[in-house]
């Protein structure tokens, strides 16, 4: 399976983040720079039906995430195994799972453990390759052969490969502490995927540590830690965002996959993954275990993609 | 140009041995009992356990250990797992099954991709566009699992089309569907990749250039635009023929594809830490080495990128 | 003198000698770009003309429309956006505008080639330059691959490239800024073109390399006797070359004269203002003279004389009626309600 996350960013974003940067700079250059262009960005955003789309279908999903019980009375817990298996009635619009349980309710509970793990992920995923980026580029020199050096490595696990290499191992020490199991996917997430987050911050870094303004600032004596937090990041902000918005999609899939494959997350959570894990077995005699929860999941992360799509067009500095 | 290859391939070295060093840690050197689950549900026989000992330096320092298993893995050892099966052989039997189901996948979505993309790329905003875009948004989005479920139910078990499981020995018109299904997100990135590629292109000023000096539109395109557009694709699928190469877990799991894939995960399963730690270091060699040549045949293909 | 030879007379031609139509002429050509703000009226009804042998510049500030003449005659406008709504573009008398695709792209080239302002984006970055040079010996006149390399070192030779042997396989970015433009000359030449555009072509290069770059193009062009169309927004560079000037503004021409009359005694206020505004040793120490005000925005072209939010001496006239082009002499025209008060230094 190729790695969605890099598929993602990489061949899209990354190219084009030192276009990011400096069509930033061309913006007209107020005391609050980085607002003029998120405004743009934000006048932009609201005329497109992609943006709109998604924005809504994602709004849905996090109030399902949030507060389950507005769509569901069910126990989604509950399970009478004189029902498994039965298919979609005016009781259960989904069906009843393997163990007798309401799909519907376990659907609308799953939300949050996916949604959780994929926003938690992708927060570290760019908080760690984020830091590391900025560092590597503003530095360069052996900072930056360092840190550059330790991606790769990172870099050059195949993810599947180190999910389930990492997962196994540390599973051993089998435990069914919610907060350990969903810590432990989140963090194997985020291992094997900074590197991504990092080479967008760095090239965005470099070309940014290239402009004018950066140089006038330095020369005016500005300590490394201004010029990183004031010019700097607002302007590599874009690709950035892009990436996370496209990656939160890409991690909540992921999650799914690692369930199937047995080493993500398991009960007692709930998760869309798990439930398409625990359809395997039946897949030919009852597909609506599957099919419900994997549709969900197809339209959370199209709603996610979707949105960095319509978020990259309107940064995007050649469609100015 | 030598000297970029001689630079790129010492750069390799370092992170090939970093990458490696890693995951022979996570597999070999954790707290704990290193044979715990080692050889399935029993515990080990002590005979095993004292080969096992010797024969992978475990009292030696973890460096000294890692070293030596280097060093018989470049002489071509990989070992043996607990069935006292080379693992070697192993790999050799299922990794061309791999590496067919890789070059189906490559075929089809360079093929499809490439096509779909010229298309719409020289088209502009039309019917086809569109359709192309959302069909690439919905390709993105779906897990590969759910599109292989789906699939195998639907042309396997309903309609009969296809043989939902691949027999031994895989094959090729058998792998037409996985194929499909493990290069169906890279699809749809080379396509949206060739895609804007050529758009932005065909605005380029070589191209009024090209037409300034009366070439003909077909020679402007075949010649002029395409070459430029493709050296982003083309890096693309290089990058992705290691991460097909890499195996695919899912695939082959759900079409029972005996790859190498199937064999790894299989062996994580059953706890077979030398099984795993003799693929991983392969892949990730394989990985390592695909990059490589994807750096070099982008240097091939543009000339800007030459003389570092 | 007989009246319909006056353009003929000029540049070029010897008194009494019999006239010649000439090589090209552009005739009350008018654009408009359809773009999603509205419609911008581009070009309102430009006429020159180019002799053959002769030097015409083209004068203006940017969106002006000195270049979108340039590409329509070349035909490499996007249609799509821009539509041509009236006017004929005679080449050799034959109206381009009528004329087939097939045809116009013959005349590409071989009767009128194209250089460019930028010589690094306009040369394919992924072929040599020598490979450039040649596709068009080999597709256009079915020249062997050796005849064609060797053709491409001449060239080079031609527009003094040191090296031309090996540097017809290097690839454009290679080049020098210098060298690059040197290359496109080279590679306009290579169909022995009747006429030459040159739309910036010394814009981005260093004022030393500009000369040298200008006193190729005039050698070339005396030594093959091209029409040379050089279209440019710097007054320096057009007062060495040019036979002809035409001064455009807001898509029209607002005056044509010959170079020195021109320089002389501007006839339109627009041109007075340019020539003022340029900085002068001799006047040291005291404030540059600008034109106050932007060019107009052509999705809103001002009523009457464009010019006339800018102009010093606008009157109610200027506002309300669009200036018709005033014959001042000998192929001088301008549009101006005043042009002889202009011409004669008011």
């Amino acid at each position: 399976m190729t790695d969605p996350t890099a598929a993602a960013s990489g061949a899209a974003v990354a190219e084009s983040a030192a276009d990011f940067v400096t069509a930033a700079e061309q913006v007209e250059t107020k005391p609050g720079k980085p607002r003029s262009l998120a405004s743009d960005a934000w006048h932009d955003l609201r005329r497109r039906p992609l943006f709109l789309i998604s924005s809504a279908l994602i709004l849905l999903i996090l109030v399902m995430a949030a507060f389950p019980g507005l769509f569901t009375s069910v126990d989604p817990t509950h399970a009478e195994l004189s029902r498994s298996r039965e298919g979609p009635s005016s009781q259960a619009w989904f069906g009843y799972d393997n163990q007798g349980a309401d799909i519907y309710a376990r659907v609308i509970y799953g939300a949050r453990a996916s949604v959780v793990v994929g926003v938690l992920a992708t927060l570290l995923t760019v908080l760690l390759g984020g830091t590391l980026g900025i560092v590597a580029g503003y530095a360069g020199g052996w900072v930056d052969g360092l840190l550059s050096r330790i991606a790769d490595i990172f870099f050059g696990l195949p993810f599947v490969l180190g999910a389930i290499v990492i997962l196994t191992t540390f599973r051993a020490s089998g435990s069914t502490n919610v907060v350990k199991i969903v810590a432990l996917v989140v963090l194997s997430m985020s291992v094997l995927s900074w590197p991504v987050a990092m080479r967008i911050m760095r090239s965005a870094a470099i070309s940014a540590k290239q402009q004018d303004y950066v140089r006038a600032a330095r020369a005016l004596g500005a300590s490394a830690r201004r010029v990183i937090v004031r010019h700097l990041l607002p302007n590599t902000l874009a690709p950035v965002l892009v990436y996370a918005t496209i990656a939160l999609g890409a991690f909540i899939g992921v999650e799914a996959t690692l369930s199937f494959l047995g080493i993500g997350l398991r009960p007692p959570v709930v998760s869309w993954g798990v439930m398409i894990a625990d359809s395997r077995d039946y897949i030919r005699i009852a597909p609506h275990l599957l099919l419900f929860p994997a549709g969900f999941l197809t339209a959370t992360v199209l709603a996610f993609v979707m949105l960095g799509d319509a978020v990259r067009e309107a940064l995007d500095p050649k469609l100015r | 140009m030598g000297r970029y290859v001689l630079r790129r391939l010492l750069q390799l070295v370092p992170v090939f041995i970093g990458t490696t060093f890693l995951m022979y840690w996570l597999v070999w050197s954790l707290p704990g009992d290193p044979f715990a689950g080692k050889c399935g549900e029993r515990p080990c026989p002590d005979s095993y356990i004292t080969a096992m000992r010797d024969k992978f330096n475990l009292d030696d320092p973890l460096l000294v250990q890692y070293g030596k298993y280097m060093v018989g893995l470049l002489q071509g050892d990989f070992g043996v797992n607990y069935k006292d099966q080379s693992v070697g052989t192993l790999i050799g039997n299922a990794y061309p099954n791999t590496i067919k189901l890789a070059l189906m996948a490559l075929a089809i979505e360079a093929v499809i991709g490439l096509v779909a993309g010229v298309l719409t790329g020289l088209r502009g905003r039309s019917y086809l566009d569109n359709l192309v875009l959302v069909s690439t948004l919905f390709l993105i989005s779906i897990p590969v699992f759910v599109t292989g479920f789906v699939l195998q139910i639907a042309l396997g078990f309903q309609l009969g089309w296809i043989k939902p499981v691949v027999s031994s020995g895989a094959p090729w018109e058998q792998l037409i569907v996985p194929g499909f299904v493990l290069g169906s997100l890279s699809m749809a990135y080379v396509t949206r990749l060739t895609r804007t590629s050529i758009a932005e292109n065909k605005r380029a000023d070589y191209v009024r250039t090209a037409v300034a000096k009366g070439q003909p539109q077909r020679r402007v395109v075949a010649v002029h635009m395409l070459r430029n557009s493709a050296i982003p694709v083309i890096t693309f699928l290089g990058t992705d023929v290691g991460a097909l190469m890499g195996g695919a877990i899912v695939t082959e799991g759900i079409f029972d594809i005996k790859g190498i894939g199937n064999l790894v995960y299989r062996a994580i399963g059953a706890q077979e830490a030398v099984t795993v730690t003799g693929i991983v270091t392969l892949l990730v060699l394989v990985y390592l080495l695909a990059n490589l040549i994807v750096d070099l045949l982008y240097a091939v293909l543009d000339p800007r990128i030459r003389y570092d | 003198m007989p009246a319909f030879n006056q353009r003929s007379m000029i540049g070029g031609a010897e008194p009494g000698a019999m006239p010649t139509a000439p090589l090209l002429e552009v005739e009350n050509l008018h654009v408009e770009f359809h773009t999603r703000d509205g419609v911008a009226k581009v070009l309102n009804g430009v006429s020159y003309h180019v002799e053959a042998g002769e030097t015409l510049a083209v004068l203006g500030e940017s969106g002006s429309g000195k270049s979108v003449t340039a590409q329509t005659i070349m035909g490499i406008l996007d249609m799509p956006p821009a539509v041509i709504t009236g006017g004929s573009i005679r080449y050799h008398g034959e109206d381009l505008l009528t004329a087939t695709e097939e045809r116009r792209r013959e005349v590409r080239a071989e009767g009128i080639a194209m250089i460019f302002q930028d010589a690094l984006s306009a040369l394919n970055p992924v072929f040599t330059v020598g490979f450039q040079i040649e596709e068009q010996l080999r597709i256009r006149l079915g020249l062997s691959r050796a005849e064609a390399r060797r053709r491409a070192v001449e060239l080079l030779d031609l527009v003094r490239i040191p090296n031309a042997r090996r540097r017809v396989r290097q690839y454009p970015h290679e080049f020098s800024g210098g060298m690059r433009q040197r290359a496109m000359i080279a590679m306009s030449l290579a169909l022995d073109p009747e006429m030459l555009i040159a739309d910036e072509p010394t814009t981005a290069l260093d004022v030393t390399v500009q000369a040298q770059i200008m006193d190729l193009l005039a050698e070339i062009q005396a030594d093959r006797k091209m029409g040379l169309i050089l279209i440019t927004h710097d007054l320096g560079v057009v007062a060495e070359v040019a036979d002809r000037i035409a001064v455009m503004y807001a898509g029209r021409i607002v005056e044509q004269a010959d170079a020195a009359s021109l320089y002389h005694s501007p006839g339109h206020p627009y041109t007075a203002a340019l020539l003022e505004s340029l900085p002068r040793l001799d006047l040291r120490g005291q404030t540059l003279n600008t034109i106050k005000g932007l060019p107009p925005s052509l999705l809103n072209i001002p009523s009457g004389c464009p010019f006339h939010p800018r102009c010093r001496r606008a009157e109610d006239v200027c506002r309300s009626e669009v200036p018709r082009q005033v014959r001042l002499g000998l192929g001088r025209t301008s549009a101006c309600h005043f042009a002889e008060e202009v011409v004669a230094g008011g």
